[in-house]
């Protein structure tokens, strides 16, 4: 099978260690991954935002860049949720089949035991476009509870957004902190040193209130918990 | 064209200012998350306990958009029902009109005085207003709009207008205000909620059984029977319905449904979606006038105010597939923080949102596409499926669009956005930007983190770190990692 990985410009910016955890947990289950060096981004904050003319240029790219391959698989459930809901409105073109790598592990690969270890006291948010848009469900769950050393604990009102929202964070910076403040007592209320999504753009909001705050609770994506095991120990993350 | 102030409130700011002020009052953030959380779990509950409710759903959504296919047809075979069955049918292509017609069918009454049943469209096109400029009282007899009214107030949510008070400010509202209309409130009225539906009771008794005239909207009106239908909770509806001599009733043209049988699906989405019941205590249905029996004299004005442009959108028409039910605003994550009043229009929340740019035209509502994380609640709490998030991006384009027909200059975010598109258009300026982000937040980054942006960034950093871009992206890596080995 030819997965080709998309990382997203978000992640290959700030946040290239989920890239290098995801490529380390395929290749671990036996699985060759390409990165095709031409992608750049989904176009989703443009499209968003309203700038639809200028997502289109990047939409072309996306189609070119990854035609060909058995599987796309990104580390965004946000990213994913776009290419697959919008990127026809703009170009009236069928995307290539992307899957978020939670679905792409558990329906495409049929595995939940990873064989991960990650001994730390971790809650999970499921964020809006994976629950609402891509309807992943409990997935990500499955996965985590099958990481071994693990404790995984329940975070109050995890259905609730946020508070990030793209560009809303800029334009609507007061909505979008009062929803960040209520998400990080839910956060504190769970007890968990480590919180983990499916989408590093939400723990980027939250984690930078966490870390403002320092109130000692790292964020962590789900690929990067998937990851780790008892003798790999990049970025600390064990 | 300028917004008529009605359905929009021209003293409002743009919804990020209004929100800052919201979200400020201790009060209303207390009051909103108690009232909100309350009927979601209701909600949840009835609709859980269905086994065909996505059925269902789909029911309405599938009568309503073929409805609305069809708009045309459905309204003159109402028309000629309605005037079968003894009304009169007015049409009515905007407020001003709206507003000019029912103050002439008072005026000819005679009388000075109405009493009204709950209604959004009468709120849209500001006919209380309308007609206190005509020297004619409006009586609103729903116990929330009566708060609103009393509290010389504006409504902040589409089912509960007051839910942005509690029972003290209610008290205080009564005590203070009702002897100015009527009745004034009982000696020593406390805030236990049951005597203060007495107090409401015994002042609003008075004026309904003086009225002559009653004002209504209407929940939805039969095109084959010309059967009109309101949906309430108090029987104070009812009350205005059948005791006058005349009813008038300002109906949104697209509440009109083909048949009779239709209600079926409706009566049971609207109660469960949106106080959270399994059946609404009242529904009052009347066709045309029965000598003898209620009103002597019906009036139904069909209101366009914006809806058949609204229908002329592909995409944005679904948000006219709205019964007003309510859910969206209570799941919203917005809506729960800022309550209503900062939408700045009749129609709050995402609904709101995605109806009133589109009844006033976008640029008389610019912010509203915007006030939402697009976090989808509202989509899967909607009982017809209205894709909220899908229109609302639209409707951000068409913000978008109608900023750069408007403006010679490109605002500041058109040219971020531009030089964005620049930077992701390829690789190799996507890779040189990565270096020139890493070089510029070495300046302001300390032990890996950037506490404070300049410009448009600092309302993020006013409330949150930023993690500096590591040294090596993942792009790089991979070069060094994978394709050279």
């Amino acid at each position: 099978m030819r997965i080709a990985l998309f990382i997203t410009c978000f992640n290959d910016t700030l946040f290239p260690g989920t890239g290098r955890a995801v490529v380390r947990l395929l290749e671990r289950l036996g699985h060759t991954v390409e990165f095709p060096a031409g992608q750049t981004c989904c176009g989703q904050m443009h499209f968003n935002t309203g700038y639809r003319p200028e997502a289109v240029p990047m939409v072309h790219r996306f189609a070119e860049v990854f035609a060909g391959y058995d599987a796309v698989v990104s580390p965004s459930a946000s990213c994913t949720g776009m290419v697959r809901d919008n990127h026809a409105v703009l170009t009236g073109v069928e995307p290539p089949r992307v899957h978020e790598l939670s679905e792409f592990l558990v329906d495409v690969l049929g595995v939940t035991d990873v064989g991960a270890y990650f001994p730390h006291r971790v809650t999970y948010h499921p964020t809006c476009h994976s629950l609402r848009m891509l309807r992943v469900g409990d997935k990500p769950l499955q996965l985590l509870r099958a990481v071994k050393g693990i404790e995984l604990v329940e975070l109050p009102e995890a259905d609730s957004c946020c508070g990030f929202g793209g560009t809303f964070a800029l334009k609507n910076p007061d909505v979008s902190t009062a929803m960040l403040a209520d998400k990080m007592h839910c956060v504190a209320d769970s007890g968990a040193e480590v919180l983990s999504a499916a989408d590093n753009s939400c723990l980027m909001h939250i984690g930078g209130g966490m870390s403002r705050l320092r109130m000692g609770v790292r964020t962590l994506h789900l690929a990067e918990i998937l990851a780790a095991t008892e003798s790999d120990t990049e970025g600390g993350t064990v | 064209m300028t917004a008529p102030n009605g359905l929009v409130w021209l003293e409002t700011p743009a919804f990020p200012e209004a929100a800052r002020t919201a979200l400020a009052d201790t009060q209303l953030r207390r009051n909103l998350r108690h009232a909100t959380a309350t009927i979601r779990d209701k909600r949840l509950a009835v609709t859980t306990e269905l086994d065909d409710w996505e059925q269902l759903r789909q029911a309405g959504a599938d009568l309503k958009r073929r409805t609305l296919r069809h708009l045309d047809r459905y309204l003159e075979e109402l028309e000629a029902s309605v005037t079968k069955a003894g009304g009169i049918v007015h049409w009515a292509a905007d407020a001003a009109e709206a507003n000019r017609i029912v103050t002439a069918l008072v005026q000819a009454t005679g009388e000075r005085e109405v009493v009204k049943v709950k209604s959004m469209a009468t709120q849209e096109i500001g006919l209380n207003e309308a007609l206190a400029e005509a020297g004619i009282t409006a009586y609103e007899t729903d116990l929330a709009e009566l708060i609103v009214q009393l509290g010389q107030d504006r409504p902040s949510h589409i089912l509960v207008p007051a839910i942005h008070r509690n029972r003290a400010e209610i008290r205080e509202i009564f005590e203070r205000e009702m002897g100015h209309w009527g009745r004034p409130a009982p000696e020593g009225l406390t805030d236990d909620p049951r005597a203060l539906a007495e107090a409401a009771r015994l002042h609003l008794r008075e004026k309904f059984l003086r009225a002559k005239v009653a004002v209504s909207g209407a929940n939805f009106a039969i095109a084959d029977t010309g059967t009109v239908g309101v949906v309430e909770s108090e029987g104070n509806g009812r009350m205005c319905l059948t005791l006058p001599e005349t009813l008038i009733t300002v109906m949104g043209i697209e509440k009109v449904l083909p048949q009779w049988s239709d209600l079926e699906v409706f009566l049971q989405l609207l109660p469960r979606a949106s106080t959270g019941e399994r059946m609404n205590p009242y529904t009052s249905t009347w066709t045309g006038t029965t000598p003898g029996d209620g009103p002597s004299a019906f009036h139904l004005i069909l209101l366009d105010n914006g809806r058949t442009a609204t229908l002329a959108d592909t995409v944005g028409r679904q948000a006219l597939a709205c019964i007003r039910c309510s859910a969206c605003l209570n799941v919203c994550p917005v809506y729960e923080r800022t309550g209503g009043h900062a939408y700045g229009s009749v129609y709050p929340g995402p609904i709101g949102a995605v109806l009133t740019p589109q009844l006033v035209g976008v640029e008389h509502a610019a912010s509203l596409p915007f006030a939402s994380t697009l976090c989808g609640a509202c989509y899967d709490a909607c009982p017809v499926k209205i894709n909220i998030p899908e229109v609302l991006a639209h409707l951000r384009a068409e913000v978008v669009e109608a900023e750069r027909r408007s403006h010679t200059l490109p605002t500041p975010e058109a040219l971020a956005m531009k030089a964005a598109a620049g930077v992701l258009a390829t690789p190799r300026r996507l890779a040189a930007a990565q270096r020139a982000a890493r070089l510029g937040s070495a300046l302001v980054a300390r032990r890996g983190r950037i506490g404070h942006l300049p410009g448009p960034l600092h309302g993020w950093t006013d409330a949150r770190d930023t993690p500096q871009p590591p040294a090596e992206t993942f792009r790089t890596w991979w070069r060094k990692n994978r394709e050279q080995s």
